[in-house]
């Protein structure tokens, strides 16, 4: 199965990546957290780090996941995303935590 | 016609000024990566057109830029900072055990000969090496696991590598300094390392005589005299005259010895500049007067330069990388300020004058003299 997945990015990431606020993914399978943002970041790969630690695959502290009004950044990252999001109705969000000066 | 490029890493992004030889116009670019952290960018002694950058974010972690152009483009490289083996645990504050986290770059200093080869000093302590242009990095690991590692303790702004010396005399002996661990040096090229803090007093160390635990703020070294350095420590002012074997104390008539900047004159390798900050709980100038002391005579005997400088009400700091020279005949000293003024002087530091007076605060500054 096949889907495209929207996903939002904070703005320092948009800059960085050279596109604009939302991006799509096709994603093979299971639409998974893990497999929108693997999809991401082999499209983009200057992302590679900034969202989730390379190695461990920790998202970074800062940022938080979020579809359909939903948290998502504690859940499993092999949990299937919302049918909205696999339909593509809705984005799937990555958030900057609002701090600092 | 000679000229310089100065670039300034800050809180909120780099910015690349430019003049002529004469150091009087200025051109401002930037910000670059605006918003970001910019910790440090140097720019190659072989190619000055190859410029690093070290580009960090409490939300999105570390990335690393080259541009090729002397600043004006840049491209994102690896970010990939991986410990070598199972990092195991340094001291926490509270002197418990804690593993090694990557969390930034603080410094990256490029091969004296070899444009692609480039080295990163790391938080939590550790040095890197990249020979491909910044495409990979691997870390020099024997630092790190020579054996007083576990031993190492974060200072106040974290357990971070601040300072890489190469020396240009010999390929295989680099120099560099830890928060709160110390002074390091390998004569092998980076196999092995050893402690190199004889005759620093700490003290909040208990063991006066202790081999790591040093708080060094910045190393300075002279190219054309590699064994003889200077170290503007948390207190004190420090040279030593055989690669770090030993250190005495230089800090001479300094009106306080807190600082962190500390550089060499281009021409006068017993002319030193440092910039004596009140204490380490109060981080700015005493008495509200920013001042740069200079020492003609390798230490000891300082006199205070202060013209165009502030003289009342200025309480900024001056970090441990936001002072650099020129090569110019005249020699050309620099700073930036926490503040957000990047001051150049085109004598020495007899005179200063702002180049820029309101960014935001400075974490670096590097001039690469363009011929």
């Amino acid at each position: 199965m096949t889907s495209t997945v929207r996903i939002e990015l904070p703005a320092h990431l948009r800059t960085l990546a050279g596109v604009g606020r939302e991006v799509s993914v096709e994603l093979e399978g299971t639409a998974t957290l893990r497999a929108a943002v693997d999809a991401l970041e082999a499209r983009y790969p200057m992302l590679r780090g900034t969202i989730r630690d390379q190695v461990t695959h920790q998202r970074r502290p800062f940022l938080r996941f979020f579809a359909c009004q939903e948290d998502l950044s504690h859940d499993s990252p092999d949990t299937p995303l919302p049918e909205a999001i696999v339909l593509g109705k809705e984005p799937l969000i990555v958030l900057g935590a609002i701090a600092g000066g | 016609m000679s000229s310089v490029r100065v670039l300034v890493g800050t809180r909120k992004g780099a910015f690349v000024l430019t003049a002529d030889g004469k150091r009087k116009n200025w051109n401002v670019s930037g910000p670059h990566f605006g918003g970001w952290e910019m910790y440090h960018l140097k720019g190659s002694p072989v190619d000055p057109n190859r410029v690093y950058a070290s580009q960090t974010s409490g939300w999105f972690g570390q990335l690393i830029q080259r541009s090729n152009d002397g600043g004006k483009t840049w491209q994102p490289m690896s970010n990939k900072f991986v410990y070598d083996g199972v990092p195991g645990t340094h001291q926490w504050y509270d002197g418990t055990p804690h593993p090694w986290e990557f969390k930034r770059v603080w410094h990256l200093e490029p091969s004296l000969t070899d444009p692609d080869t480039v080295y990163a000093g790391v938080e939590d302590g550790a040095l890197f090496r990249s020979t491909d242009g910044a495409q990979s990095w691997q870390e020099m690991s024997g630092l790190r696991k020579h054996g007083t590692g576990p031993k190492w303790q974060p200072g106040a702004g974290g357990l971070c590598l601040h300072t890489i010396l190469l020396d240009p005399e010999n390929p295989s002996r680099i120099y560099i300094a830890i928060s709160a661990a110390g002074a390091f040096r390998t004569d092998d090229g980076g196999e092995t390392w050893k402690p190199i803090n004889r005759g620093l007093h700490s003290q909040y160390i208990p063991d006066p005589n202790a081999e790591v635990g040093h708080c060094v703020h910045h190393i300075a070294m002279h190219p054309s005299r590699p064994n003889v350095l200077f170290m503007q420590k948390h207190w004190d002012v420090m040279r030593s005259d055989n690669g770090g074997d030993s250190w005495q104390e230089v800090s001479g008539n300094l009106p306080t010895d807190f600082g962190f900047a500390i550089d060499v004159h281009a021409h006068e390798p017993e002319t030193l500049y440092v910039v004596p900050i009140k204490s380490d709980s109060e981080h700015y100038p005493i008495d509200g007067k920013l001042q740069v002391h200079r020492s003609r005579t390798g230490g000891n005997e300082w006199e205070a330069m202060t013209k165009g400088l502030p003289q009342q009400n200025c309480y900024v700091n001056v970090l441990r990388d936001a002072m650099s020279v020129d090569s110019l005949d005249d020699c050309g000293v620099y700073f930036g300020t926490t503040g957000g003024q990047v001051y150049c002087s085109a004598d020495a530091g007899d005179s200063w004058n702002p180049i820029v007076r309101d960014l935001p605060a400075v974490l670096s500054v590097e001039v690469q003299t363009l011929r």
